[in-house]
């Protein structure tokens, strides 16, 4: 305040912002993008380093190809039913009129039950629906039904969706519970003043209130269950075809002998899921006209 | 007007019968060690196994490293694109998201092919370097949850008005992210710190393929070579959720409501 | 017949009867409020007439039907809900044409229909928005619509107004009553707004903790209100404490100034302590014709508003408000001024 004709330089701010989002930034180039690039670019290079196409190629026998349908197929089917039970339960709890404690209880079991996967979940599945299950052996002394007999087996595609689902479903509660929840009381009362039934309601206003949520979470989950490896691991060892136990096998000891594959087999895997990504978002984009 | 309440239970009836019955056939299973009689000899054997506290003692110590790093990661950066930077929002919201849609095996896939020894930086050239590898393949993990988590507490807080508050009677940076922030946001950053560790204690697929001696690895193992031990750990495993989910819902009475009500 | 009959209709929610034995009857096309404070069971009384809640006991009787059991879905009814809840899926035009799709009206007629509604309501060319690209008032204006384009038997509006602007507020309930006139729709409106209610209503019910205080059209709810609650609840009211000089002649002291009043209450004695009550346009500053009371006070507090001038006169202890046109060409007067002011006794209100 005293001598302010002297020039003098204004002292050097810190640029505290570009500093503070600068670990951010290299976390995501060194831990996302580059080891993503770099899988992109092994699918396309050979041993020499040289540009091919060979790997693409490659992809297409009949192993590689049944591994990647099996697991589209395991992860449709329990993206599927995950969102339709779990859409199911969260009405029947927030719209159903339920009794208030019981929702902040099944919320609560939600997040640990969309937590508890991987290796215990497969222990769990074993000992519930295993050969010497609980499940198993009380059908088959008490009511004289043998699972096994009769088709089942845990390490098969129904077994592997049932075991998937014990995620999926909470992951689609918790997910979709905002959704519901946005749904005014006031909507379903001027439909019903309107002449609407409780199921023109839903047809007309509640499901496609919901739609652009529903979607998002469906390829949320399908995303969830394509990459998932250790459940899968845990059941069944390397037993199973599917995509990751291909992959898994493939780190480990380049099962495919040509770790080029192994990069074009990863650049599927993300080519699919960000595929089903993609398909949502030209869907909600249509039905999410109405929206802000 | 009185519906029927029918469907709803029948919904909820069956859905917790789904939940609920592997949870009783898996510690049903846990107690049928020792022949004839119910006891807790699974867990014993576990609990003795040298192995077992070896490998939970590493992936609690790698969680807690994970918490650390990703909150130091997070926290700055959330709140200075709040602040100052909120053209980078939609980039923060993109990589925050690719987590979910790539899966971890390519993830890990692509750690060894850029990292390996003889690369620029050869994490895996060493135990510590994969232990370093490890965890910062666990906060790409976390890091959906954990900018969630934050992003949510500094929204409800409203840190704009709050930073100008302090500005205009006097504080600094430091004393506005160390004073006003970091405690406003706690309960927050705890509850994605729970998450975090719940997802990271029993990780299988990258500490398995980096080699580690972590507690995912080790169940495999024991699940191949045992009988009932699985399920007594299935059992403490999903007790380790819980436990870290209900801290989070503990955590969330204490959470600072809005303080921008506009109704 | 009446069209609309509410008889002995009584709501409880367990201990708590929020309704108790409410009658009235009112003829087609009226135009009916229903005016209380919140928690007086105005709303649960317009909630019963819609199928929302079903009476603890009473009928509701509509055109001769009774729909006291019926369901929501089948009573031909209208409703317009505080926030507008318009479906948000839908644009304006599927908005207004819902209730004409869910009965089966053909595309074509639900067309012109959906176009003439929205002719109506003033929003020609708004059939493609959605409700979020609207405002409040149109959003509002919307919902008005699509409760009446099915033409119901009756019109059910739930303070459509509050949620709104205080401009808007006026100039969509002059809109209201005018398409309600336009029609001859019988509507049923619930507000806690006395103005809303005074200034839109054929007939008013005023109600106080589920009883109805008083029933009757707007002049005479204000100039001869039954109750000291409805006194007090619709517009504003003065209240003057005096001494009775003499019962028999009827003689009162209000700070020691003497004033003779039309009527006293029958337990009045000298001495006695009693209140008078008196809307402020009936006080003046200056000497009007049949004032017979005059009262010299000193300005307690002089609040502009613009047209008027709202002054706050202490008569001794008791401090009286009213109103006096804006004059541009003197100042307003200033607080601690000596003030006469004068009345008519007929004026007086004895509750």
């Amino acid at each position: 305040m005293t001598d302010t004709t002297s020039p003098r330089t204004p002292p050097r701010r810190i640029p505290w912002d570009y500093l503070a989002v600068a670990p951010f930034i290299i976390f995501a180039v060194m831990f996302l993008f580059l080891p993503t690039l770099s899988l992109v670019g092994g699918a396309f290079t050979d041993r020499q380093g040289n540009f091919t196409l060979d790997n693409i190629v490659g992809l297409f026998t009949d192993q590689i190809l049944a591994a990647y349908w099996i697991s589209i197929r395991i992860s449709g089917a329990s993206a599927i039913f995950g969102a339709l039970i779990g859409l199911a339960i969260t009405l029947a709890i927030i719209r159903g009129r339920l009794p208030a404690g019981l929702r902040s209880a099944v919320m609560t079991f939600s997040g640990v039950a969309s937590n508890f996967a991987g290796v215990p979940l497969a222990f769990a599945f074993i000992a519930t629906l295993g050969r010497l299950g609980l499940v198993t052996i009380i059908l088959r002394t008490v009511f004289g039904f043998d699972m096994y007999r009769s088709g089942f087996n845990l390490l098969s595609f129904w077994g592997l969706t049932l075991t998937y689902l014990y995620f999926q479903i909470p992951l689609m509660m918790l997910t979709i519970a905002p959704a519901v929840d946005g749904l005014k009381k006031e909507w379903n009362e001027a439909a019903q003043m309107l002449g609407a039934s409780q199921w023109q309601f839903w047809r007309y206003v509640g499901l496609p209130i919901l739609w652009p949520s529903f979607l998002g979470t469906l390829s949320l989950l399908f995303a969830n269950a394509f990459g998932a490896i250790a459940t899968a691991w845990a059941l069944t060892g390397s037993n199973l075809n599917i995509v990751t136990v291909l992959l898994y096998n493939q780190i480990r000891g380049d099962a495919l002998q040509n770790p080029g594959l192994g990069a074009a087999l990863a650049l599927g895997m993300i080519v699919i899921t960000s595929l089903a990504n993609v398909i949502y978002l030209i869907v909600a984009s249509r039905a999410e006209r109405w929206m802000k | 007007m009185k519906t029927s309440r029918l469907w709803p239970w029948l919904v909820f009836a069956l859905g917790a019968a789904y939940f609920i019955v592997p949870l009783i056939a898996t510690f049903e299973f846990s107690l049928r060690m020792r022949r004839g009689e119910y006891s807790f000899d699974a867990y014993a054997s576990v609990f003795a196994d040298p192995r077992f506290h070896a490998s939970f003692g590493y992936s609690v110590a790698i969680g807690l490293v994970t918490i650390v790093v990703g909150v130091l990661v997070v926290v700055p950066a959330v709140y200075f694109v709040r602040l100052r930077m909120p053209w980078l929002r939609p980039f923060m919201e993109f990589v925050t998201l690719l987590p979910l849609i790539i899966p971890a095996l390519i993830l890990v896939y692509g750690y060894i092919r850029l990292y390996n020894s003889s690369s620029i930086i050869p994490f895996t050239g060493s135990a510590l370097g994969t232990d370093i590898l490890l965890t910062g393949a666990y906060v790409t993990l976390a890091l959906p949850y954990m900018y969630r988590a934050v992003d949510n507490g500094m929204r409800t807080i409203d840190i704009g008005t709050l930073t100008e508050a302090a500005q205009i009677m006097g504080a600094n940076q430091v004393q506005i992210i160390g004073q006003i922030i970091l405690p406003n946001i706690l309960v927050a950053i705890l509850s994605g710190a729970f998450l975090t560790f719940a997802i990271v204690i029993g990780e299988f697929t990258i500490a398995s393929l980096l080699n580690r001696p972590a507690f995912g690895p080790y169940l495999v193992n024991i699940g191949t070579n045992r009988a009932y031990e699985p399920a007594a750990l299935a059992i403490i495993s999903f007790i380790i959720t819980w436990g870290a989910m209900g801290m989070i819902n503990v955590l969330g009475r204490f959470a600072p409501r809005t303080s921008a009500r506009t109704d | 017949m009446a069209f609309i009959q509410v008889n002995d209709l009584t709501k409880s929610f367990g201990n708590n009867t929020v309704v108790k034995g409410v009658s009235f009857a009112f003829d087609k096309g009226e135009f009916i409020s229903l005016l209380g404070p919140s928690g007086c069971g105005k709303t649960t009384i317009l909630r019963m007439i819609a199928g929302f809640e079903r009476p603890t006991s009473g009928s509701i009787t509509v055109d001769g039907q009774d729909i006291t059991g019926l369901k929501p879905n089948r009573r031909q009814l209208g409703m317009v809900f505080q926030a507008y809840a318009l479906f948000p899926n839908l644009n304006v035009g599927e908005n207004i044409g819902f209730g004409l799709k869910i009965a089966g009206m053909p595309a074509e007629q639900r067309r012109a229909r959906i176009e003439e509604m929205l002719k109506l309501i003033g929003l020609a060319g708004y059939e493609k928005r959605y409700p979020y690209e609207l405002s409040g008032g149109q959003q509002q204006r919307v919902a008005l619509a699509r409760a009446i384009a099915p033409r119901p038997r009756m019109l059910l509006l739930d303070e459509p107004l509050s949620a709104l602007d205080a401009k808007i507020r006026v100039s969509l309930r002059e809109e209201i009553r005018a398409i309600q006139l336009d029609l001859g729709i019988t509507t049923v409106f619930v507000t806690h707004d006395q103005e809303e209610a005074l200034s839109i209503s054929d007939r008013i019910v005023v109600m106080n903790a589920g009883n109805i205080e008083q029933l009757g059209a707007p002049h005479e709810i204000y100039n001869k209100p039954a109750t000291r609650f409805v006194a007090s609840f619709v517009g504003q009211l003065n209240n003057i404490e005096a001494t009775v000089l003499e019962a028999a002649t009827k003689t009162v002291s209000i700070d020691g100034q003497i004033a003779t009043v039309p009527t006293l209450p029958t337990d009045a004695a000298t001495g006695s302590a009693v209140t008078l009550t008196l809307r402020p346009e009936v006080l003046s500053t200056f000497p009007r014709d049949g004032n017979d009371i005059t009262l010299t006070g000193t300005i307690a507090d002089v609040t502009f508003l613009g047209s008027v001038i709202r002054l706050r006169v202490a008569l001794g202890q008791n401090i009286v408000s009213l109103d006096t046109f804006n004059d541009q060409r003197t100042a307003p007067p200033a607080r601690g001024e000596p003030v006469t002011i004068s009345l008519a006794s007929k004026d007086l209100l004895v509750l």
